[in-house]
Formats: structure tokens, C-alpha cells, sequence
């Protein structure tokens, strides 16, 4: 049995469903996230766990015990906002301890607890100071303190690095990863940055529209992506229009060669099919092991460091490739011919197109 | 104008700015001059004239003998007594309002927004009359009946009059807060309506709060229609009384109101600097 379990969760604001048939088993210490673009329904899934909303129909249960009609202060769940929402009145560790003293306990226990948890933070003697005394990326560690300290059963974070600039969200986000493993609290992570879901958790919820598109681990999402959506918004992609010539044994034609996918597909023979692409599946020049070749020029180079980014086109397609840096080795010139090798099984087929 | 000065030569920017900076800070501190001239003549003026009661030399009569009227100390009591009462009356009335309102029902912001105006466009003398056919002694509530019922009647009376200026300066304090979030961020630690209001909120609005009991005050202090026509012996008849009965105490009693005018700012300014988490957000 999960720790967190949420079954057939809907809710509609006024006519509009803005979560549908919402189903996740979280277990214990897990990290979830919820990853989708703006408006999916990713906050309105953490407020309605955390009970702020409630919901039109469907259960949640934590440990166990169905949590629905519960009220938020009944909850025990911890939860950190993107604005920080640190109380402006109270210095750091009266907010760290506010959740210890409005359950009514003692004073020096509320004290221990609030200076292990600014340690835990790596913010031990900031204790005195008021919030708007402290940067973006301390406020929104002491929220995190603050939502830790009554030792909460599930931790909710929403969007809670978007505040802060490039350099602290990086590091603040191993920091939290960290924290949540010390600690193994079952947390659920509202992101809309694919690169945070992806390196943070143990699995990602991909929501579209109000629903669940695909839930796994980053690397199944990443490489079998289960809906088209889910191939667009997570990484990028080249996507092809390939003729179905045997749905049986996956076979189609692509750029005047024929390839062998491995997988049956739904289409019928002499429809067309949409195949995606990663940048680092393809493979410049002829590469043992991949059966498709194909024939391109290069339109663009981007040289990014470690790695160097090629557009190709083959026929009217822009395909990009990613190839590793390599000092001996300099990117081929924009114009020049090339050819393209791909393993037919790293194809993601999107769907009939 | 910076382009033109851009395009010309150094010596001819220092040439042209520099007069013409110089006449607009003599024009600034002019006006300055004169908008204190016009606000502290009638000041000074009325300071001394009410420091003239004793003749051919300046003393402090008429303060001694406004301060010993055991009519100005009854009345000044009472009204400050009724304006304490009529600040907590607002504040429990609007505070929970203007709060609720946010974090509820933000679509019936300008409803509320409206109500809490409508003191000021009804003149207060309709109220007045309104209240004394409401309640009088033959009325199904007859709170004109007994003295209390009357002082009751009165509070509220005020308490309405000063809703404009409570809730405008409750929501102004509100407004610098996030009090959709705070509130959610207390609850989900366990707090109820009573520790956000008390340990959430108020203490973030506390200047606000201090500015919108400050204006109750005043305005509870100098009201007079209320307090004459439900015939309580507050300090607003009595000032009115003493204005057309007296010569050189009628100003020391102005000088005595604007000083517990400026008492009461000074201890606004004082409160921002004590709590230093609502003074560094502005
Ligand atoms: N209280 C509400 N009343 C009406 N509609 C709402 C309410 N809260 C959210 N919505 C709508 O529900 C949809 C989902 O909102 P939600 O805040 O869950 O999106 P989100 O995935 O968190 O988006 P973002 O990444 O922008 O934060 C939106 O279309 C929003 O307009
Ligand atoms: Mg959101």
C-alpha cells in the first residue's frame, strides 16, 4: 500500500474541469514531480492534497487514512510556496518554530528543533533576523525549514525555485533533493522546468489539460515518452512523417529508406505514421550498430561547450543531432554533406499522423 | 530636452543647465514657503491670540481655565472613553471583513468598497434622524430609552462615520501583504482564525491599523450632530458651546486638539520604527 494515495481526484472550477481522473500511489520517502505547462492543473492537484481546495470528486489518503474531508490544519503536511510567504513579522526562528508553537509545544523543545533545522539548512546563525533581511534563495530555505520542523507527513513545494535567479536554483535544488533524502519525507514537486523535474525526482507525473499523461521514472518519461505531448514537452525532438509499410513487424518508409522499427504500430499499411527523434540518437557518419542511414547537409552549427548542437536537413526535414565535443575533431562545416546513422529502435513513434 | 543637450558642447551644457537649475530650485523653494506660510500663519496667529486672555501681557489663562472646566474634563473623558470603545467596535467590525474579502471573496471587493463609502455621502444628519425613528422610546428597540442604549446607539453611530477612513486604512495595511498565501502558509502549519488575525496578520498591519484608530479618534473627538441630537454630553457640543460663549478659550482649545493631533502622529512615526519589519516594506 502507498503512503500517499490519490484515487479519481476531479475538480471543476464553475463549468471548467481543471482536474481529471487524477490517479497516484506515492510511496513512502518517494519524491514525486508534477511537471506540465502553464495551467495544467499542477498547483490545483498540491492545493487540493494539502486542502485548500476541495475536490468535485475522488479520495486522498495518507498512510492509510482518507484525508478528503479533512480540514488544512488537520493535515500535518508541510508545504513551501513560490513567493516564500515567510511571516514579515517574525524573525527566522520564530518562523521556523510558528507550526511548533501554534500545536502548543514547549518552549525548549521548540528551540532544539528550530536550531537543528537551521543547521539542516546551512543557515545556523541567521536565527535573529527578520525575512527581509535575508536573499530570495535564504527566505525560501528558512520556508523549507519552516515546512519541515513539525516533522510533516508529505512536503508539497510549489514552483519553489522559480523566484530565484539561474546560479541559486541549481544549487538549491541538489540542496533540497538532499534534505528530502536525509530525511526521506514523501514530497510532491510542482515544476514547470523539465530539467528540474527530470534531475530531482524519483518519478514524474506528466500532466497535460487537467490529466495524468504518463507517471515514471525520468529516464522511462525521457525515453518512452507514452503520448505525443509527452515526447514534445519533455526534451526535444525531431519529428518525421513515415509511409507504414507493414504495421505487423513495425516496418515504414523514411526518407527513401526502408526501416524496421522492432515494434508493431496501430496504422494500417499505406497510412502515415509520425516518428520523433532525440538530438542524441542520431549519429554522425556510419555508426556499427545502426541500421538507418540517412543522407543530409548541415544548416546550422551550434557549438555549446561540451556538447555541439547540428541541424541537418534530410529531404525538407531540420533534424538536430547532438554530437560530444572532441579537441581533435572540429564540427563539419555548414554545407557540407553528411550522412546520418540512427538505431531503428531509438525511433519514439508519436502516433498516426 | 537631453538630446538637445547631448548634441552640444560641454562648455555650452554647463553654460545653459545651470542657470536654468538654479531658477527652478528658487521656484520650488518659494512654493515651499509659501505652503508653510499659509499653513502656520492662521497657527501662530491663533496661538497667540489664545495666549492673550490676561491683559497687556501674554500668559497661559486660557489654557488653566479650559484645563480646570470640570465641563471640558467631563466631556474630553467621555469622547475620548467613546472613541476607544468606537476603535475597537471598527476594528472588530472591519478587520475580519476586509480579510475575509481578500482571501474569499475578492469579487465583492468593490461592493464592500462601496458600502464603506456610503457614511460619507449620506449626510450624517439623515443617519441621525434614521436612528432616532429606528430606536426611539415607542420603537420596537427602544435604545434611546436608558442612558447606555443611547451611549451604545452613539458608538455605533460612530463607528459608521469612521468606516470610510477604518477600512480604507485596514485594507491599505493589507494590500502591502500577500494575505491569500500568509493565511494559507499559517493554516497549513496548524494555525487557526485566531492566531492568523492575532499573530499574522495584525502584527503586519499594526501601522495601519494605528493610522485608522488614529482617525477614529479625531474624528469621534470633534463630531457634533450625533452626540447633540442623541443629547450626550460629548466633547464636540461642548467645543461648539465654548465657541460662542467664550473669547480667548475657544483657541486654546484648538491649540489643545492639534497638539494631541500631532501626539497621536508622532506615535504612528514611533510605532513604524519599533516594528521594523512594516517600516523596511514600503
Ligand atoms: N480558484 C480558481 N477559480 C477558477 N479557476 C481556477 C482557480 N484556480 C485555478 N483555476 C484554473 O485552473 C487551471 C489550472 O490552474 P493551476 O493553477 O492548477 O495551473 P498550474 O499548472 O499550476 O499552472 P502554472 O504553471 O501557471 O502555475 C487554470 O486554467 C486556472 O485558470
Ligand atoms: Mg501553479
Amino acid at each position: 500500500m502507498a503512503y500517499l494515495t490519490i484515487t479519481h481526484l476531479e475538480k471543476s472550477f464553475g463549468t471548467t474541469r481543471v482536474v481529471r481522473d487524477f490517479n497516484l500511489a506515492v510511496e513512502k520517502g518517494e519524491f514525486i514531480s508534477l511537471l506540465g505547462p502553464s495551467g495544467c492543473g499542477k498547483t490545483t492537484v498540491l492545493r487540493l492534497v494539502a486542502g485548500f481546495e476541495m475536490p468535485s470528486a475522488g479520495s486522498i489518503q495518507i498512510d492509510g487514512r482518507d484525508v478528503t474531508g479533512l480540514r488544512t490544519t488537520q493535515r500535518n503536511i508541510g508545504m513551501v510556496f513560490q513567493a516564500y510567504a515567510l511571516f514579515p513579522n517574525l524573525t527566522v526562528a520564530q518562523n521556523v518554530g510558528f507550526g511548533l508553537k501554534v500545536t502548543g509545544v514547549a518552549r525548549a523543545e521548540i528551540d532544539a528543533r528550530v536550531a537543528e533545522m537551521l543547521r539542516l539548512i546551512g543557515l545556523p546563525d541567521l536565527g535573529g533576523r527578520y525575512p527581509f533581511q535575508l536573499s530570495g534563495g535564504q527566505q525560501q530555505r528558512v520556508a523549507l525549514a519552516r515546512a519541515l520542523a513539525p516533522k510533516p507527513r508529505v512536503l508539497l513545494l510549489d514552483e519553489p525555485l522559480s523566484a530565484l535567479d539561474a546560479k541559486i536554483r541549481v544549487s538549491l535544488r541538489q540542496e533540497i533533493r538532499q534534505i528530502q533524502q536525509q530525511l526521506g519525507i514523501t514530497t510532491i514537486f510542482v515544476t514547470h522546468d523539465q530539467e528540474e523535474a527530470l534531475s530531482m525526482s524519483d518519478r514524474v507525473v506528466v500532466m497535460n489539460g487537467g490529466v495524468a499523461e504518463q507517471i515514471g521514472a525520468p529516464f522511462e518519461i525521457y525515453n518512452r515518452p507514452a503520448t505525443p505531448f509527452v515526447a514534445s514537452f519533455v526534451g526535444s525532438h525531431t519529428a518525421f512523417d513515415a509511409l507504414v509499410v507493414d504495421p505487423g513487424t513495425g516496418t515504414v518508409t523514411l526518407g527513401g529508406a526502408q526501416v524496421t522499427l522492432g515494434q508493431p504500430m496501430s496504422g494500417k499499411a499505406g497510412s502515415m505514421v509520425r516518428l520523433a527523434l532525440r538530438p542524441e540518437a542520431a549519429h554522425l557518419g556510419r555508426v556499427a550498430g545502426c541500421e538507418t542511414v540517412l543522407d543530409g547537409r548541415i544548416a546550422q552549427v551550434n557549438f555549446m561547450g561540451a556538447i555541439i548542437r547540428l541541424t541537418a536537413m534530410v529531404g525538407d526535414t531540420a533534424l538536430t543531432l547532438d554530437t560530444f565535443n572532441r579537441p581533435d575533431t572540429p564540427p563539419p562545416p555548414v554545407g557540407s554533406a553528411v550522412e546520418i546513422s540512427v538505431a531503428a529502435r531509438d525511433f519514439i513513434t508519436l502516433g498516426a499522423s | 530636452m537631453t538630446e538637445q543637450t547631448l548634441s552640444l558642447p560641454p562648455a555650452a551644457v554647463g553654460r545653459t543647465a545651470r542657470p536654468r537649475r538654479n531658477a527652478w530650485r528658487a521656484m520650488s523653494w518659494a512654493v515651499f514657503g509659501m505652503g508653510i506660510l499659509y499653513f502656520a500663519l492662521p497657527l501662530i496667529g491663533m496661538i497667540e491670540f489664545s495666549l492673550r486672555k490676561r491683559r497687556g501681557t501674554y500668559s497661559l489663562d486660557a489654557y488653566t481655565s479650559v484645563l480646570t472646566d470640570p465641563q471640558f474634563q467631563a466631556t474630553f473623558a467621555y469622547s475620548v472613553v467613546m472613541s476607544l470603545i468606537t476603535i475597537v467596535l471598527g476594528l472588530a467590525l472591519v478587520l475580519p471583513t476586509a480579510l475575509w474579502v481578500r482571501i474569499r471573496l475578492p469579487r465583492l471587493r468593490p461592493v464592500i468598497e462601496f458600502i464603506t463609502l456610503l457614511p460619507l455621502v449620506v449626510p450624517v444628519i439623515v443617519i441621525a434622524f434614521g436612528y432616532l425613528r429606528m430606536f426611539n422610546t415607542s420603537s420596537f428597540l427602544p435604545m434611546t430609552g436608558t442612558v447606555t442604549g443611547t451611549n451604545v446607539l452613539l458608538a455605533f453611530g460612530y463607528a459608521t462615520l469612521a468606516l470610510p477612513y477604518m477600512y480604507r486604512a485596514i485594507d491599505n495595511g493589507l494590500r502591502t501583504l500577500d494575505v491569500q498565501t500568509l493565511t494559507e502558509a499559517a493554516q497549513i502549519l496548524g494555525a487557526g482564525w485566531f492566531t492568523i488575525i492575532f499573530r499574522v496578520m495584525l502584527p503586519n498591519v499594526f501601522t495601519a491599523l494605528l493610522s485608522g484608530a488614529f482617525l477614529t479618534f479625531s474624528i469621534v473627538l470633534g463630531e457634533y450632530v450625533f452626540a447633540a441630537l442623541l443629547d450626550r454630553p460629548a466633547f464636540g457640543p461642548y467645543m461648539i458651546w465654548t465657541g460662542g460663549n467664550k473669547a480667548y478659550e475657544p483657541a486654546a482649545l484648538a491649540v489643545i486638539a492639534f497638539a494631541i493631533t500631532w501626539g497621536c502622529m508622532g506615535l504612528i512615526q514611533l510605532a513604524g520604527r519599533l516594528f521594523p519589519h512594516t517600516r523596511a516594506k514600503r
